[in-house]
């Protein structure tokens, strides 16, 4: 088994802006004690994830192995590696979505799309995450891609509207 | 500071300030066990075998990282600390993979060493869901199964602290938690030098070295192939360890009987490739030295090293002397000069070596380590697998008669046998360097002990004919990233330095039988060993290495000058610049 976190596969889009913007980040605070955390959330900010290449300058400008950044970004849940999708998918899985099934409709949508929940797919078209309560118990299970609502969801319904964005 | 005085198991103890409970305990002479305690690299109380009760303290302690104090009590085997370090090994074993028949590690594990001691009878009360992970064989030298990893992060201390390289790390949390690389990649795809000091350090199974022995055993029984073998010098110094010799003790006749025994149709020493690195290797220096060579040299027998120096330092790699290391060395002249003595095709020859290093691994397979056209060196394998080898072979190694090894790379000078402990290099190349200089081998001076010792940088200058000399030595490569940053910034200057992969030298290479923590953390084996080698040193026939005999007549018959075009062309080569990542 491999990490649940890892390489994203979409292609880094990264522009001399957001890198000139990081190494600012850095250089502030680059000689304060614990300094990798807050840098770490700065270029989540600036680039929406976290790749290699984001993680390599960091490690590099701090001069401290690339694996001690990327243990760092794994080991909290705020650190995304994924960047978001062009189609952002949320799934309810609060307790009233879930008891009504909307584990199995996450499942469908991890099988369809290939990917594993807080990821994105290798085209950057749709990325996938799990949220809590929506605020729609009355229309349990809840999916919501780009704003956009579904209710009382089935799996069976989910190639179809996945196909909407595609 | 003053002394603590406290109680442990009702008796009084007194220990220096500052001592934890743990080092408290042992100077009473009582054993707390531990798991993922290494003194002054892995201090971070996560394993919690090593708990106690402290008379006061809401919960137990964990006694490698509580500090003792005046008029302290302590338990360390009451009932209810018993059955938490059971209770403790249960849960480890929740996600552990049991397979200990076909463990290699199996008999000398940490983890089931102390699952015996503590009468854990139930390996399977806790199961559950279980991680699998695959298993990592990118690297040229080693494995990872982390499916018998139990998180104690040693081998991630070892990385960081010890060598200052640190591709592994725990990666993700909570439950999924791993030792790995950077975005999951393969060991192989790092910048890892191969050192094997992550696996010195493993108290389980989880990383091993490669094994060659099969292909050894193979090529023994292949009638077409004659099999020459060769061991290093630091290999005679803890091989006995394997069958119940006390660490320090010199096991060279026993293990020449061993080789022989094994069937290899020659035995031969390394010592004499190392003699002959030695000419090569002085040659070079003061070459550089009288026409303005790249200085300081650097030493090139640790393939960690030289690894670490392509990786890590790529505008230093002119420094390091174009020689090859001693057995690739002594490979080539078996495939040539020897070869053609004994009036052998090279195609024939297999050539095996026997090192206590897992970077050698990785070594004979680089680039321009083929001078006959043939690999200098087919295979190698680390001490551990020579035990493993003369274990299967049914051997009594214990009572084995001491034998000699073949002639003629069997004789070697003191000097080539101290190369398996830090300083030992420049030592013996000083020895010939101060002889070429002075041409006077009775008033210059053998004993060059202001670069032995274990200290992690050792420096001296020494003045010959006018010469000045500013030599520095470093063993771990965080010792050699300091000396190098340091020369690197102007801030030290040195015409010739040695640098050792591993803590200590080749004595504590990467290959050599395992320390397990609880000697590691409280007796200096490194010294041991190496007191092994300079013993030999002292009583060997002849000290320098320029004084062997067979060496003599290897140049005379075969090689022509030292540091000619024939040596050049056997026994010389080249190195790459190397990034950081893939």
């Amino acid at each position: 088994m491999a990490s649940e976190k890892a390489s994203s596969g979409v292609a880094f889009k990264g522009t001399p802006e957001q890198k000139e913007q990081l190494l600012a980040v850095i250089a502030e605070k680059k000689d304060e004690p614990g300094a990798l955390m807050p840098i770490l959330q700065a270029a989540q900010g600036i680039y929406g994830y976290l790749p290699i290449e984001v993680q390599t300058i960091i490690a590099e400008e701090m001069d401290v192995p690339l694996e001690k950044v990327y243990g760092i970004s794994t080991f909290y849940a705020q650190f995304s590696l994924y960047p978001k999708g062009e189609n952002q998918i949320s799934v309810c899985l609060g307790t009233a979505c879930y008891v009504k099934g909307s584990g199995q409709v996450l499942e469908r949508i991890e099988k369809e799309l290939n990917i594993a929940t807080g990821q994105c797919t290798g085209d950057g078209k749709f990325s996938l995450d799990a949220c809590r309560c929506v605020g729609a118990c009355g229309l349990a299970p809840v999916m919501i891609v780009n704003g956009d609502v579904y209710g009382r969801m089935t799996p069976d319904q989910v190639p179809g509207i996945l196909a909407k964005y595609k | 500071m003053a002394d603590i005085t406290l109680k442990i198991n009702g008796m009084e103890v007194t220990a220096p300030a500052g001592s934890t409970i743990l080092e408290a305990a042992r100077l009473a002479h009582i054993r707390i066990p531990t798991l993922c305690y290494l003194k002054e690299i892995n201090e971070i109380g996560a394993c919690r075998i090593c708990v106690v009760e402290v008379k006061g303290a809401r919960t137990l302690v964990t006694a490698c990282v509580y500090p003792v104090s005046n008029g302290m009590e302590v338990w360390t085997n009451t009932p209810r600390v018993l059955a938490a370090r059971k209770e403790t090994l249960k849960l480890l074993l929740s996600d552990h993979d049991k397979e200990c028949l076909s463990c290699v590690r199996s008999g000398h594990c940490e983890l089931q060493a102390l699952c015996q001691e503590y009468g854990v009878d139930d390996a399977h009360e806790f199961d559950g869901i279980m991680n699998k992970f695959e298993l990592d064989t990118s690297a040229p030298h080693m494995v990872r199964d982390n499916n018998k990893c139990i998180l104690c992060r040693r081998c991630v201390a070892a990385c960081e602290k010890f060598q200052s390289i640190g591709v592994i790390g725990a990666n993700n949390r909570g439950f999924k938690t791993n030792i790995g690389c950077a975005y999951d990649m393969p060991l192989g795809d790092t910048a890892c030098v191969d050192c094997g000091q992550c696996i010195a350090v493993c108290p389980t199974g989880a990383l091993y070295e490669k094994d060659d022995t099969d292909a050894v055993f193979a090529a023994i029984a292949d009638p077409q192939k004659t099999v020459f073998v060769q061991t290093a010098p630091a290999v005679r110094a803890a091989l006995g360890e394997e069958f119940g010799f006390e660490i320090g003790t010199p096991v060279e006749g026993k293990m020449a009987a061993a080789l022989r025994r094994l069937g290899f149709d020659g035995v031969y020493d390394t010592n004499f490739g190392a003699d002959l690195t030695i000419l090569e290797e002085a040659h070079e220096f003061l070459e550089r030295v009288k026409n303005g060579g790249k200085l300081p040299l650097i030493t090139s027998c640790s393939p960690g090293w030289v690894k670490f120096c392509e990786h890590y330092f790529p505008d230093m790699t002119e420094n390091l002397s174009s020689c090859k290391s001693p057995h690739q060395m002594q490979g080539a002249v078996m495939k040539s000069y020897l070869a053609e003595k004994k009036g052998l095709d090279p195609k024939d020859i297999v050539t095996v070596s026997v090192m206590p290093c897992t970077a050698k691994k990785f070594e004979h397979i680089r680039d321009d380590q083929d001078a006959t056209g043939y690999p200098d060196v087919d295979i190698v394998i680390t001490t551990r697998e020579l035990a493993r080898m003369i274990r299967r072979a049914g051997l009594d190694f214990a009572n084995l008669p001491d034998e000699k090894f073949d002639d003629p790379m069997g004789e070697y000078s003191g000097g080539a046998v101290i190369f398996g402990a830090t300083g030992g290099v420049m030592e013996a190349a000083l020895r010939t360097a101060v002889y070429w200089l002075t041409n006077d081998d009775v008033n210059t001076p053998v004993d060059f002990t202001e670069v032995r010792g274990n200290k992690g940088i050792k420096e001296a200058t020494y003045e010959v004919a006018g010469i000045k000399v500013r030599v520095a030595v470093a063993s771990g490569l965080a010792n050699a990233r300091e000396l190098l940053t340091k020369v690197q910034k102007g801030e030290a200057q040195y015409e010739f330095i040695e640098i050792m992969a591993c803590p200590g030298g080749c004595i504590n290479g990467g290959g050599q039988p395992r320390v397990s923590a609880e000697v590691r953390n409280f007796t200096d084996y490194r010294a041991k060993r190496a007191s092994a080698l300079y013993g030999l040193d002292k009583d060997a026939p002849i000290r320098k290495s320029h004084q062997n005999e067979s060496l003599k007549k290897l140049y005379a018959e075969y090689l022509g000058e030292i540091g000619g075009e024939k040596a050049h062309h056997l026994l010389h080569t080249t190195y790459v610049k190397r990034g950081l990542y893939k």
